[in-house]
């Protein structure tokens, strides 16, 4: 007597005709989630450590300043002068009235540019800044 | 039969959409960054000409002052940097209307600067862990978004940058 495996009559396999809309679903997350905007950071730094740190939901809204250690200030793509930053910040301000100014500043530079660009947020009214931190475990 | 059937087939081939999709899901995978800015935020004063001089009692005010050497003094008397948030809690519980006025040198190395103001970031913190424990028998973390409204306005942070010279 022959055994004959039983066999679903139903077919086999998954049915992918609605891959592409899985696919397109997490595109879309994906495509709405990403902020394109990346800059070439020409100064070093490393950043201070601290253990209250906040973190910035909202990414549209910032904008950077980055401090190296030899001293040199980036906003954007830009090396600026100090007496510069106002004025820029001012224009980003009109764009975007909630500005967020994350600051990345080397551990090892002086108060003293910190005070100058603050004092130029301050002329350009863009007041809510960020001291950008590592975690300190 | 087969020539009608050959007319109705005049359809897009739907099998490389999945490939383009995911040609496009990789590229957003890739250039997508996950990582969050993590810092200690701050509100600077508006500009000098703009806020009016507001009289502040000598009592009601802590001063920080972190020197060129990277030494911090409350009232003048020198603090070790660990000891900067139990003594300023401690103070702001005898004085809920206290403001902590820090001021540094051009010379301060800017982590200690960011150490203070970490420290006073964790006093405020711990008063108002202990609020959200006597008033709502919950942790910090765990309040609701009404609840950390009126945290906050019941023990709002009053870091004061002072004018630099």
């Amino acid at each position: 007597m022959k055994f004959k495996k039983k066999q679903a009559t139903t077919k086999q396999g998954i049915p992918t005709a609605s891959l592409p809309d899985i696919i397109f679903m997490l595109l879309i997350f994906f495509m709405l989630t990403t902020v394109l905007r990346e800059f070439d950071v020409q100064v070093e730094y490393t950043l201070p450590e601290a253990y209250m740190i906040e973190r910035i939901d909202n990414k549209r809204l910032v904008s950077y300043i980055w401090v190296g250690r030899d001293g040199r200030i980036q906003i954007d793509d830009n090396i600026v002068r100090v007496g510069d930053i106002s004025s820029i910040m001012y224009q980003k301000r009109t764009e975007i009235p909630n500005l967020i100014v994350s600051m990345r500043i080397d551990q090892h530079s002086e108060m003293g540019v910190v005070t100058d660009i603050q004092q130029q947020l301050r002329e350009a009214d863009a007041l809510r800044i960020n001291y950008s931190t590592l975690h300190r475990l | 039969m087969l020539k009608r059937k050959k007319k109705e087939g005049a359809t897009i081939p739907l099998a490389g959409m999945a490939d383009i999709a995911f040609l496009l899901l990789i590229f957003f995978l890739l250039v997508t960054t996950i990582d969050v800015d993590t810092g200690i935020g701050l509100v600077l004063p508006p500009p000098v000409d703009e806020a009016e001089e507001i009289e502040v009692k000598e009592e009601n005010l802590a001063n920080i002052l972190v020197n060129a050497a990277g030494e911090v003094l409350l009232d003048g008397e020198i603090i070790g940097v660990p000891q900067i948030s139990s003594t300023i809690a401690d103070k702001i519980r005898g004085n809920p209307e206290l403001i902590v006025s820090v001021k540094t040198d051009r010379r301060t190395p800017y982590n200690v600067y960011i150490d203070t103001i970490d420290q006073l970031k964790m006093a405020y913190n711990e008063l108002r862990e202990e609020y959200a424990r006597q008033s709502f028998g919950v942790r910090l973390q765990d309040v609701t978004r009404e609840q950390l409204d009126q945290i906050r306005q019941a023990i709002p942070q009053r870091i004061s940058l002072a004018e630099p010279e």
